[in-house]
């Protein structure tokens, strides 16, 4: 029970880690590898409103959302739209563009003190005899909340439809009108606050930490691989296997063996099928 | 016809001395072999006489550290621009290759001269077969999986808890001087840098960049690609090793620093400097970078947050690197054209 129930719990923290980044790939085909660098960022910068210019808590983490999605639509519009369309420099780019992040926060003595955010509820409560945080019961609701609104935008809403329509069939998409570079924009943007809500809802667990901005990085990409680059359903399937199985290699061999878990899965589905659990088949992308 | 941009143009054309110098008939005139062989000789010798010029032994290291880099770097530009793999596992190889020195020279005690070429030639065997089932792989896919191998490398080895674990293991030995470290290492360069440059344009170099251009019809000519890149692989990967094993004796300690980030992420950017697919390009880029970054040193992280946005820049406003861009100053002169 206990593993069922932390182990669901760590399956909707990664799927809230992984959307954001699948949304931009899934609509643009960008990488964008500067994920966890924004996910940081929301947390520092909420913390900074929040203790240093002394907005209160909910104002420091809407600003906190608003600059992280500007900033994120800004990286694409200047600099990530000169390399689009070569895999290769596009995640050099917004890699170094990460990193060039990160490591300012640790330049300025991110790393010091203990960065906290407070929990937006205190408490545990007992359930199911499994003593557990009503901060990751939010969690669960967040996420839940997340994947709901963003199926209803993607579905009902003209601007999603058009993110939609771009991740099917580009060519087709641009005749009728739909422009793919401010697609893009959005979809970067939106992507951005994804990491923002998630760091803002995750982070109130633990310390703020520039490391995090790495994990957080190689977790998304796992759950993405593992899932299916580009498929919405992958990335809950993804989530919830990588999840279980860091919660059960963290039980049954020890805290150590999470990220090997992650990354021999990143290794081992890319090398039997590239394209993920639920991805579609491209074979002669893919491999030779 | 109004402003004045439109009525003229640069034009390029090749120098006289180019075109004389292109056949045999080079060697008939001393102006001819000199224009032919200054390039090449001036890298050579410059990287000779390197450690000779610089102020102190400080600097000595800085260069010899630089000459691992370059190593790496040789090795990222030869797997991407002439095989067609997106090869991110630098700090795997040198990760592997250090620690299988490290530990045959902490364990049993063998000397230097023995653990350095036992790490090149077993380090590239199990780099290699651990690749091997990616090799089939294109692009982003391959790039990704080497760029994991080397964190899963270092997380396993911590939570096992083996070869030194978190710690690493110290005392290993080191090379007798400071003068054999350089020049054991600057001819290897040198050699290598021109044998991979033979060597690409040998048969076994064509059927190379033939996979590269279109991996496909080169399976269509009935070539097995797989073993031509696992050869390919094999190579980089014992060039990688050795600079891994050379590190870790340089260092006299064998961790997980071995692994680091840095390793992949360094010889993209000499690459990036020095211009890819030129193969001396990227040598002379970590010649650059690798000062650069110790220079930086006193920033502290600041350092990093530079090396990135250095990178970025040059990645995203698409520079042709150092060596195209002087290669064509050499050979070509510009004139403006009326049009």
């Amino acid at each position: 029970m206990h593993i069922f129930i932390f182990g669901l719990v760590n399956s909707v923290i990664l799927a809230l880690f992984a959307s954001g980044f699948a949304l931009v790939y899934g609509v643009s085909r960008l990488a964008n590898f500067a994920h966890g660098a924004l996910y940081i960022l929301v947390g520092f910068s909420t913390w900074l409103f929040l203790n240093r210019v002394g907005i209160n808590y909910i104002g420091s983490i809407v600003l906190s959302i608003l600059i992280v999605s500007l900033i994120g639509g800004a990286i694409y519009r200047f600099l990530l739209i000169r390399v689009k369309g070569m895999p290769d420099s596009e995640i050099i780019a917004s890699l170094s563009i990460g990193i060039a992040i990160m490591e300012l926060f640790r330049w300025r003595g991110f790393i010091s003190e203990t960065y906290m955010l407070p929990p937006f509820v205190k408490g545990s409560v007992n359930l199911l005899g499994v003593m557990i945080d009503w901060q990751r019961l939010l969690i669960i609701g967040v996420g839940l909340a997340i994947m709901a609104s963003l199926w209803v935008f993607t579905h009902h809403t003209k601007v999603g439809l058009s993110l939609r329509a771009i991740a099917q069939d580009k060519h087709a998409s641009m005749m009728s009108g739909i422009e793919p570079d401010r697609t893009a924009v959005i979809a970067l943007a939106m992507g951005s606050a994804l990491a923002g809500i998630s760091a803002v809802v995750i982070l109130p667990l633990g310390n703020i930490t520039v490391e995090t901005g790495y994990m957080v990085l190689i977790n998304a990409i796992a759950v993405c691989i593992v899932g299916g680059l580009g498929s919405w359903a992958g990335v809950f399937a993804g989530a919830l296997l990588l999840g279980f199985s860091q919660i059960l290699a963290t039980a049954l061999l020890g805290p150590h063996w999470q990220m090997v878990v992650v990354l021999l899965f990143i290794i081992i589905t890319l090398i039997i099928k590239p394209s993920g659990l639920l991805g579609r088949q491209k074979e002669l992308e893919e491999r030779v | 016809m109004d402003s004045a941009t439109q009525e003229r143009r640069k034009e390029r054309i090749d120098r006289g001395i180019k075109v004389r110098t292109e056949g045999i008939y080079a060697i008939s005139s001393w102006q001819g072999i000199t224009y032919m062989a200054l390039p090449t000789v001036a890298f050579v010798v410059g990287l000779l006489i390197l450690p000779l010029v610089v102020p102190t032994m400080a600097w000595q290291r800085i260069i010899v550290i630089a000459c691992l880099f370059a190593l790496l770097a040789l090795v990222f530009d030869f797997l991407t621009n002439f095989v067609g793999i997106v090869c991110l596992g630098g700090a795997f190889f040198t990760g592997v290759g250090g620690y299988i020195s490290g530990l045959l020279n902490s364990a049993w005690g063998i000397p230097i001269i023995f653990t350095i070429p036992i790490a090149t030639l077993g380090g590239a065997i199990i780099c290699t077969l651990f690749l091997l089932p990616c090799l089939p792989m294109r692009g982003i896919y391959f790039a990704i999986v080497s760029l994991m191998y080397p964190l899963l490398f270092a997380r396993v080895i911590q939570a096992l808890n083996i070869f030194g674990g978190t710690d690493g293991l110290p005392g290993l030995s080191t090379f007798p001087n400071i003068w054999v470290e350089l020049y054991l290492v600057l001819p290897i360069i040198i050699l290598l840098t021109f044998g991979i440059r033979r060597l690409v344009n040998e048969d076994f170099g064509i059927v190379l960049r033939a996979i590269r251009d279109n991996d496909q019809a080169v399976k269509a000519s009935n070539i097995n690609i797989t073993w031509f890149k696992t050869k390919a692989v094999l190579l980089g990967s014992a060039i990688g090793c050795f600079a891994g094993a050379y590190l870790a004796h340089l260092y006299g300690w064998m961790g997980l620093s071995l692994f680091a980030l840095d390793f992949s992420i360094f010889p993209i950017a000499a690459t990036v400097v020095g211009g890819g697919g030129t193969l001396v390009g990227p040598v002379i880029g970590a010649f650059i970078l690798a000062p650069l970054s110790e220079m930086l040193r006193a920033f502290g992280p600041l350092r990093v947050v530079f090396y990135s946005l250095i990178l970025a820049g040059l990645v995203i406003f698409s520079t042709e690197g150092l060596v195209p861009y002087l290669e064509r100053k050499y050979h070509q002169f510009e004139r403006w054209i009326e049009v």
